[in-house]
């Protein structure tokens, strides 16, 4: 295609689009008013089930196969990138080095914030369904939180303390209970991940029913599927080699 | 008081979104990233949703920043 014809495409594309931007602004409820349809639909029924935080309510009971979707994606993103990133033929795994120089302070302060970190994010998780976060965010922090081995030492140190199979299995299995605990409530008659579980009293830490339940399930696939999917590019990056009298042929 | 607020993080993002883009280095430019996922931070949190807020502040400045980081390391390393 000739750059003549290329910029009549994007022309013809962009104009469609704007012209259609245009008219969903302009039918847009107006910016910052108290008028708001979907919270008044959403936030009762969040009461209801004795959720406090409304947004966990509309993520893992309300709206909760959307997040089943977002777990499967997940999932899939991070098989795709551990295929995508294996150690292709004529790489080899690095043989351990002594290089970089890691300072004292860097050291310590990695050491005393992996634990806080830790804590976060697992105060994160178990809170979901109390205050903002839930197991999407505490997930991250933990998967991050496994990282502060690297900073604080050598890249083998974190290859020793990090049993990748464990965190594979981890998110496979972390990601098949969620859908397993959709069919109890199917089982129950009450539908695909109704909240079947007892309420329990609203604002205490047993509440809100299977909210709480599938936020520490997704909190440990998100865990355990970030560890996988830096591993991978730590694995890369750091972990492989090609041989320099090899050359490559692609 | 709080458009005044919204204003200044939208700026702030605005500003931060131009550093990314001109930053002219990928391994720099994911310092700038980092930066800018504060930025965004701060505005979905003066928007009033911290949730988002969270998932934001954990992906935004260091998941993505350090896969680019790892990304770039080995794709110099190959070319030297």
């Amino acid at each position: 295609m000739s750059r003549r014809a290329r910029l009549l495409v994007f022309g013809l594309g962009a104009a469609g689009l704007a012209v259609m931007f245009a008219f969903a602004v302009a039918g847009m409820p107006p910016f910052g008013t108290s008028e708001h349809l979907y919270r008044d639909l959403a936030v009762p029924a969040a009461l209801q089930h004795r959720t406090a935080n409304v947004v966990s309510s509309v993520n893992f009971d309300q709206r909760a196969l959307d997040t089943l979707g977002e777990e499967v994606i997940l999932l899939s993103s991070v098989i795709g990138t551990a295929a995508l990133l294996r150690p292709t033929r004529g790489e080899v795994r690095r043989p351990t080095t002594r290089g970089g120089h890691v300072s004292d302070s860097t050291t310590l302060v990695s050491y005393l914030l992996l634990p806080v970190t830790v804590l976060i994010g697992l105060d994160v998780v178990a809170h979901g369904h109390l205050t903002p976060g839930g197991g999407f965010q505490g997930g991250v922090v933990l998967a991050t939180a496994v990282h502060l081995l690297y900073l604080a030492g050598r890249y083998e140190s974190l290859e020793r303390l990090r049993p990748l199979t464990w965190y594979v299995w981890t998110e496979g299995l972390s990601a098949a209970s969620f859908a397993v605990i959709g069919l109890v409530g199917l089982a129950q008659g009450s539908g695909f991940l109704a909240n079947v579980a007892p309420l329990g009293s609203f604002q205490s830490l047993l509440s809100a029913g299977t909210v709480p339940i599938l936020n520490v399930v997704t909190g440990a696939a998100v865990a355990g599927g970030g560890v996988v999917l830096l591993a991978q590019f730590f694995g890369q990056a750091i972990g492989t080699t090609r041989p320099p009298t090899r050359r490559s042929t692609s | 008081m709080s458009a005044v607020l919204i204003v200044v993080a939208l700026t702030l993002v605005a500003i931060g979104a131009a550093a990314v883009v001109f930053t002219p280095e990928p391994a720099r430019q994911a310092v700038t990233l980092s930066v800018f996922g504060i930025l965004l931070t701060l505005l979905f949190f003066v928007l009033q949703a911290p949730d988002v807020a969270l998932s934001q502040l954990v992906v935004g400045t260091a998941l993505v920043p350090l896969m680019v980081m790892l990304t770039v390391h080995k794709i110099n390393r190959r070319h030297r």
